[in-house]
């Protein structure tokens, strides 16, 4: 690897965060690593060198194919997973969440909304219990009546009104939707000022996914949540992020605005996320005859080709050179860091010319 | 394209599941044809009945589903004379499922088991329908993984050994056994991440062109449909609300419903939209109300959606006579009508 990993971070950090200018700086991630050890030796590099920043306020996307390590960037941040190398920084303070007590007091800054409301919720107990255990452990209200009222406004915060219809259902008794408002409700109820929503909508209907979002979106909006979402949607992110991270076997391979990045891609993988997000009005597209698109022919390629990068090996070249159209010898032996391309742009490409000339001529006027 | 008779034609058909508290009309009253070499979208919200249906139209659902009515006619290039699914036997029904319908399941992660390798389930499938020696159905089963484009090597993995398209792709691989004239797909992609999933439509798309299949392909995501499909069903409460080609239904839907879904999926391409999605939650089954299902949740609504029929009836304004609408009120060229947009959509307009 041509560059180590403090200069790769500093290059990142020349761009400025589209999302800093909605609010003042909540989080840092700062050069995360995770590693876990496989059986034989083998090491999963399934976080590496990530670093980026949450602002109140504003929505952070991070977006990325499964097992690209986005899951798991966001259990870092929660502190449910060690990290192997680097600093996570709250309110510009590092933290390290590892005994009991600053793990309970750094989740009532921060809390993590998981995919699944039928299995992040407990089937034997009430929407009332989910909800008064973390009004009384983190807002620390002991009495019956105070706790109640409590959990009352939180469902109204999250729009499962009348309340008092909601508190003493089961979870089996509420809709996809409705659960997932209750985990909503639950990680308010800490007071958080860092919310990390671990696709949050992605389980839910198409028709209830915009309806979720917006709640979202207001939620972040009345309370100054500082809001990463974690998405393999690239089109959801545009609508809902202001900046966009995309991920690929553990490395941001590029960050910029979210209207921006998702109109003009610059990474070659970002391109083919893009490419492969279903598009209606391409009506009679690459689908239908034949789907002769570009990245259709991956499949005479070596298998390879059709396969996700399951290991990372950042000291072996470009994580995704084997599956990129564009990757010549370099690609192969040198992984590439993140370059800015513009003042909120970045991207870790060695044939940022070839792949995307209209962003890179811009970086020339800039 | 809709020359000849088709393929699997469904008539009037409703499904009740029987409960202690009534019947749950799963599916009312559904009319839907499918033509050999087509692929016609059904989409809908969970629990519009939609997997209900095709499940039903295959006999698979046992009490307390009970199918009350209709008939589901099948003309196959095998079969001689068209044949009411609906009237046969148990022996009639094993030589029909896989042979001439086959399903893939939702959820491919699931659907395979864990215990057996890909080879010996793949076998097993071909052995049970197919009856062939155990040479050629090894053989066979090389040559549908060949066909789903996964290394013959992997015959011998177990499914937590493959990725999650890779198991999707064996289910597509086992459906394929025994060359069937219609697969119907439940959610086939649903699981898997965009890249994939598109891999894995084009492959679809290809196999139908080669071994001229037709598909009813189950979805709630209307914006792969209308890439994919070249008529679209949208379904809600159990019945049709809309049905007509790909194109209509993204250029000039009537039915609210059908507005509502487009909608409500932002898109990647092409300027941002005003996304509104539908509010409200669909209605039970149990005791529906009278006249249309969609009323309490659409935005076109009057008085007169309580009493008046709402059957599928051509698009007045349409050239195409399958272009067909379920509510008589609204038609392609009415407007919207004006909603007064809280803070977060404009926020999320912005």
């Amino acid at each position: 690897m041509s560059s180590n990993g403090s200069s790769e971070h500093a290059r990142g950090r020349e761009v400025v965060s589209a999302a800093a200018a909605r609010g003042p700086l909540a989080m840092e991630a700062v050069c995360l690593s995770k590693d876990f050890r496989l059986g034989g030796g083998e090491v999963l590099h399934a976080v590496h060198d990530v670093s980026f920043a949450l602002y109140r306020g504003a929505v952070v996307a991070l977006v990325g194919e499964s097992g690209s390590g986005k899951s798991t960037a966001a259990r870092l941040l929660a502190g449910q997973e060690r990290l192997t190398s680097g600093e996570i920084r709250l309110d510009g303070a590092p933290v390290d969440p590892s005994t009991r007590r600053a793990f309970r007091q750094y989740k009532s800054h921060v809390q993590l909304v998981f995919q699944d409301p039928f299995s992040s919720l407990n089937p034997v107990h009430t929407v009332h219990h989910h909800l008064q255990r973390p009004v009384r452990l983190h807002q620390g209200r002991e009495s019956r009546a105070e706790v109640a009222r409590e959990v009352a406004a939180l469902l109204e915060q999250v729009r499962l009104t009348p309340a008092g219809q909601f508190t003493g259902k089961y979870p089996h008794e509420l809709s996809g939707g409705q659960r997932q408002r209750v985990s909503f409700a639950r990680a308010l109820a800490a007071k958080p000022s860092v919310l990390l929503a671990d696709e949050p909508v992605s389980m839910l209907d198409v028709s209830i996914r915009l309806e979720m979002l917006s709640l979202l979106d207001d939620l972040r909006q009345r309370f100054q949540l500082a809001l990463l979402y974690i998405t393999h949607d690239i089109a959801s992110a545009r609508y809902f992020a202001d900046e966009v991270l995309v991920m690929y076997a553990g490395q941001i391979v590029e960050r910029g605005p979210a209207e921006e990045l998702t109109q003009q891609p610059a990474h070659p993988y970002t391109q083919l996320l893009v490419a492969s997000a279903p598009d209606p009005d391409n009506l009679g597209g690459s689908l239908r005859d034949g789907g002769t698109g570009s990245f259709r022919r991956a499949k005479d390629g070596p298998p390879a080709a059709r396969q996700p990068a399951a290991v990372a090996t950042p000291e072996r070249g470009c994580p995704f050179a084997p599956r990129c159209p564009l990757a010549i010898d370099r690609c192969r032996s040198d992984n590439p860091a993140l370059q800015p391309v513009s003042a909120a742009r970045a991207a870790a490409c060695w044939r940022l010319d070839i792949a995307a000339p209209g962003v890179v001529a811009e970086r020339g006027g800039t | 394209m809709n020359a000849g008779e088709p393929v699997l034609d469904i008539t009037d058909f409703s499904v009740v599941y029987r409960t202690p508290l009534g019947d749950v009309r799963a599916v009312s009253q559904v009319n839907l044809a499918l033509h050999t070499g087509e692929v016609v979208g059904l989409a809908g919200e969970s629990g519009s009945g939609k997997s209900t249906l095709a499940y039903a139209v295959c006999r698979l659902l046992r009490a307390p589903a009970l199918i009350t009515g209709g008939s589901v006619i099948y003309r196959g290039r095998r079969v001689a004379g068209p044949t009411d699914v609906l009237q046969l036997g148990s022996h009639q029904l094993q030589q029909l499922r896989w042979r001439e319908i086959a399903i893939v399941f939702q959820s491919a992660m699931n659907a395979l088991n864990p215990v057996l390798n890909v080879r010996d389930q793949i076998v097993d499938a071909i052995r049970a329908h197919l009856r062939l020696p155990r040479r050629d159905a090894l053989e066979k089963a090389g040559g549908l993984l060949d066909l789903v484009g996964i290394p013959r090597s992997r015959l011998r993995s177990y499914p937590h050994e493959l990725s999650g398209g890779m198991r999707q792709r064996v289910m597509i691989a086992m459906a394929l056994a025994a060359d069937p004239e219609i697969v119907i797909m439940d959610e086939p992609t649903t699981a898997l991440d965009v890249v994939v999933q598109r891999d894995i439509l084009a492959q679809i798309v290809e196999l139908k062109e080669t071994l001229g299949f037709a598909i009813l392909f189950i979805t709630h995501d209307l914006s792969l449909l209308l890439e994919l499909a070249d008529r679209i069903a949208v379904m809600y409460a159990g019945q049709l609300m809309e049905v007509g080609t790909a194109a209509e239904i993204h250029h000039e839907p009537a039915h609210p419903y059908s507005r509502g879904l487009l909608n409500s999926f932002p898109s990647l391409h092409g300027p941002r939209r005003d996304l509104a999605g539908i509010p409200g939650t669909p209605p039970n089954l149990l005791q529906p109300a009278a006249g249309c299902p969609f009323l309490p949740r659409c935005a076109y609504g009057t008085d007169v959606c309580r009493t008046v029929d709402m059957d599928l009836e051509r698009v007045a304004s349409s050239a195409d006579p399958d272009h067909l609408t379920a509510c008589p009120f609204v038609l392609p060229e009415t407007p919207a009508p004006g909603r007064p947009r809280t803070d977060a959509e404009q926020e999320l307009q912005a």
